[in-house]
């Protein structure tokens, strides 16, 4: 069946269909990993984009239920040159488009990804359609009437209705605390990669994660040794409520932002964010740690940054540069135990190499002890 | 760190005369680094003893010497042109040993000369076999149970313990030379044999045979800093068993997951680190297909035939690079060449499937015994790049210049099924035909997978690529419609194969096409996938929506 893509600006790409039939509406974005789409269809960042991979081949290994970053696909509509309908490996328990198809995932495949990504680069993201069932008319049409991303508060839609343990690589909602865990850390959740509770959980951490609703008391009352605000989807300036709670838990115990969390740390520190041109998404953005001198190989997937120029406390220091474009990413507090980062150390997909951040928060709590 | 002020004169030792189990990847290493030191203002001094290379040109570096690659030679120019350092990691195996030899006479001690980039402890810990496994034991990298033997009765005590298949591999030979896989007792006295003679030091080690395993290859870079990144990695289509050398290599990995590909990533990393190099490295890796079970199986500690590869797999100029951190500078103080506006701190996304076929010279040698095994025979390679695997595939067979345009080589209908189920087993040059033979006759690819090993996901794109000439064969010029064209063009078809395939003339069939408007577009390699505008003309063709010339 014929799939077509439209973006806002009249621009319609041929394909076929992939997944589910029907429309999708969304923001669209390029992410440029070689690996782990199945991660990437189940980060809740992606909440509200229509996500195009540059790497043509995808869906080679399959999917499985273990590489998921949360409950199913969280994208809004899927874009890929080529999907594999033969996958080939031993975790491997059925193809792309039946995972599409089951978890209502309208997609297309067969698109000039590569013409698409240099549209985006050159012009910036832009709100675009896919659909099944309309003529390029009548989707650039929806299109143009659907509600900007950037004024969407995606944030409620993906935090978990109720407070979890993380417990046996899932969510435990009974909520049973387990008292001897050395470091007792609570997740805010605006939007978590699972990666993140396992990471945590493999350095000795008890996670509990919490509704993006939670007051500041509330998650100081499960008296953790230490806060992580979580990555997510959409503009932060939307936040304000949650950048409010935030600022409550400042000095009161260490904070570790990640992503979103770091964004949402920058406003609580006094600064603003602002929108990049099309975003930093792929497993291959070099960022510079001043503590340590070294360039590390990311995983990124975000939309706004958090501008230097606007952090006026001689405390907020920028300790992560990207050394592509040079934008902030990431904070740390001179007298706070406060650390940032914009990109994402627990991986899945992508390199490992930031794990050690992890450690530093670890070491963060032990010393706030 | 800026760039070391102290280094004001390099000496390269280049590959000497190119032998079977090279690509002459050497020259065009050497070539690109003496350029890169050069803009960074050193003086280069050029050794190398084969007239037939770029290198040697007199532009190329300040000084050339074209003498035999000995010590003695190599001493008498030292003294000559007195250089601060000494790159021995660009003429491959033949400078590195040159450049131990030198180290060890205590040549490079007594002129005060540096030996750049790679540290002789890190070649000797990845070249001595003992030296290699105790190391990757330090870093906590698994290696194949193995044994360091001198003679054929130890080699065959150790058999005893562990059993076959074991793996021989001589110390210090390039390309594998002596090396075989053995399946008894007797098999093994003969291949230890031979390797021990092969081997510079009377050594060779054997060692349980991951054999079927899939072979997966990392190039990674290192700076002083202890900067490290991944250029590229790679998958050999014919899985562990067959040298890289005589593999068909598809860039980037195609069946590994995120997981896998991270895992491997960072051994790769670990290796490179523990080894202490500053430039270039390639780390090969056995990966079980069937857990997340992996051995780490060689680490070349210099540049290669593989990042000759890797370099125009993705744009990311190896050599260069590795030259340029060699004299201390730092992978954030070198500028990608492809942007411009980027760093060469940063690993490149493709967005392109990339595929190495090695060009074997049986054709000129009729008696050569025509299996390929663990000691390269390729004489050559070739590279091609598309949008789909089929397509890359097809361009890089077209390529090979030996008069096939597809999948379809002379003879092969003429064998018997015997035949086939011997030629899946035991490979020589011409099994990817064999396989394409195979599915023409119905065969499954459960079955190929099974006498071959091969992933299923190769053999399930070669047994489409057979498909489609099914559908094409016999096709009249009106049953050529534009979708099947198109499809046939997107897979890698060229006219002349649509020709031999419908009996069609070629140049109607091409009138045909470009009545329906289906020509090829160029893209452009430019190691970011689109993120950022390239200046580099390098471009490939393929079949898609937008052209970027």
């Amino acid at each position: 069946m014929k799939a077509i893509l439209v973006l806002a600006d009249g621009t319609t790409y041929e394909g076929t269909s992939l997944g589910a039939t029907g429309r999708a509406i969304g923001e669209v974005v390029f992410n440029t990993s070689m690996t782990g789409y199945q991660e990437i269809l189940t980060d809740p960042s992606y909440k509200g984009q229509i996500v195009a991979l540059t790497y043509p081949l995808i869906g080679n290994y399959g999917v499985n239920d273990e590489d998921v970053e949360s409950i199913g696909p969280q994208v809004a509509g899927f874009v890929v040159k080529e999907m594999c309908d033969a996958p080939s490996h031993y975790r491997s328990q059925g193809d792309g488009d039946e995972f599409l198809k089951k978890h209502h995932i309208v997609g297309i495949k067969g698109v000039d990804v590569r013409a698409l990504t240099r549209k985006l680069r050159n012009y910036g993201v832009l709100m675009g359609g896919i659909s099944t069932e309309d003529t390029p008319d009548e989707l650039l049409q929806r299109v143009r009437e659907a509600t900007d991303y950037g004024s969407i508060d995606f944030v409620s839609q993906v935090t978990t209705p109720r407070p979890y343990v993380w417990r046996h690589n899932r969510p435990d909602y009974q909520l049973t605390l387990n008292m001897d865990a050395a470091l007792r850390v609570v997740v805010l959740d605006c939007g978590v990669k699972y990666n993140i509770h396992r990471s945590l959980t493999a350095r000795g951490c008890e996670v509990i994660c919490v509704p993006c609703t939670t007051s500041a008391e509330d998650i100081l009352a499960f008296n953790p040794h230490g806060i992580v605000l979580s990555p997510g989807p959409g503009d932060p300036a939307l936040l304000g409520s949650i950048i409010a709670e935030v600022k409550q838990l400042l000095g009161r115990k260490p904070i570790f932002g990640i992503c979103l969390g770091h964004q949402l740390l920058g406003w609580a520190l006094g600064g603003k964010t602002f929108k990049l041109k099309f975003g930093h998404r792929g497993a291959n953005h070099p960022v510079k740690d001043f503590t340590t001198g070294r360039v590390y190989i990311t995983s990124q997937n975000h939309g706004y940054a958090v501008d230097p120029d606007s952090l006026k406390d001689p405390r907020v220091v920028v300790s992560h540069i990207n050394l592509n474009d040079n934008t902030v990413e990431g904070l740390h507090h001179t007298e706070l135990p406060i650390m940032s980062v914009q990109y994402h150390p627990e991986a899945s997909p992508g390199p490992r190499d930031n794990g050690y951040l992890f450690d530093r928060f670890i070491e963060m709590m032990k010393e706030a002890k | 760190m800026p760039k070391r002020r102290d280094i004001k004169k390099v000496m390269v030792i280049g590959s000497g005369p190119i032998v079977i189990g090279q690509a002459a990847e050497f020259d065009y290493a050497g070539t690109q680094a003496c350029r890169a030191l050069r803009e960074e203002g050193c003086q280069v001094v050029l050794v190398n003893s084969n007239p037939a290379t770029i290198m040697t040109d007199t532009e190329m570096a300040d000084r050339v010497y074209i003498e035999p690659l000995t010590v003695e030679f190599c001493e008498k120019i030292i003294a000559q042109e007195k250089p601060d350092g000494l790159l021995p990691t660009l003429g491959g195996q033949t400078g590195l040993n040159l450049a131990t030899q030198l180290a060890k006479a205590g040549v490079l001690k007594a002129h005060g000369v540096e030996l750049l980039g790679t540290p002789l402890e890190a070649i000797r810990k990845a070249e001595d076999r003992e030296a290699f496994k105790q190391t990757m034991q330090e870093l906590g990298e698994p290696v194949p149970e193995s044994v360091i033997v001198t003679t054929v009765p130890e080699a065959q005590a150790f058999a005893r313990q562990i059993g076959f298949p074991l793996i021989v591999r001589p110390a210090y030979t390039l390309g594998g030379t002596g090396g075989g896989i053995a399946r008894d007792m007797t098999e093994l006295a003969d291949i230890c044999a031979r390797g021990l003679h092969m081997s510079m030091i009377h050594q060779v080690l054997v060692e349980r045979c991951v054999i079927g395993w899939k072979e997966i290859e990392y190039e990674v870079m290192r700076d002083g800093a202890d900067n490290c990144i991944t250029v590229c990695n790679m998958e050999n289509l014919d899985p562990m068993g067959i040298h890289t050398g005589d593999s068909i290599v598809v860039a980037p990995s195609q069946t590994l997951s995120d997981k896998e590909y991270q895992m491997l990533r960072t051994a790769s990393l670990n290796i490179i680190r523990g080894l202490g190099i500053e430039g270039g490295c390639n780390v090969q890796l056995a990966l079980d297909p069937h857990s997340a079970q992996y051995y780490v199986i060689e680490v070349n500690p210099r540049v290669s035939r593989s990042s000759a590869l890797a370099s125009k797999a993705t744009g990311y100029p190896i050599a260069r690079v590795a030259a340029k951190i060699a004299i201390g500078l730092r992978l954030d103080e070198i500028p990608n060449a492809v942007t411009r506006k980027t760093l060469a701190c940063f690993e490149p996304a493709l967005d392109y499937c990339v595929l190495k076929i090695p060009r074997w010279p049986f054709d000129k040698f009729h008696y050569s015994d025509r299996r390929v095994g663990t000691q390269m025979k390729a004489t050559g390679e070739v590279m091609a790049i598309d949008r789909s695997f089929e397509g890359a595939l097809m361009k890089a067979l077209r390529s090979l210049e030996i008069g096939v345009y597809g999948l379809r080589l002379r003879g092969m209908e003429l064998l018997s099924e015997m035949e086939i189920e011997e030629k899946l087993r035991t490979p020589t040059d011409e099994r990817i035909f064999v396989i394409a033979e195979a599915f023409r006759r119905g065969w499954q690819v459960e079955e190929v997978h099974q006498l071959s090993k091969i992933d299923r996901w190769f053999l399930c794109k070669i047994e489409r690529l057979v498909a489609m000439e099914t559908r094409l064969r016999g096709r009249t010029m009106d049953e050529l419609t534009p979708e099947l064209l198109l499809e046939a063009k997107k897979m890698g078809f060229n006219d002349h194969h649509l020709s031999e395939l419908t009996g069609l003339k070629e140049m109607d069939i091409r009138a045909r096409r470009k009545q329906f408007g289906i020509e090829p577009v160029y893209k452009i390699v430019d190691t970011c996938a689109a993120e950022f505008e390239a200046v580099t003309p390098y471009y490939y063709s393929t079949y898609e929506v937008e052209d970027e010339r």
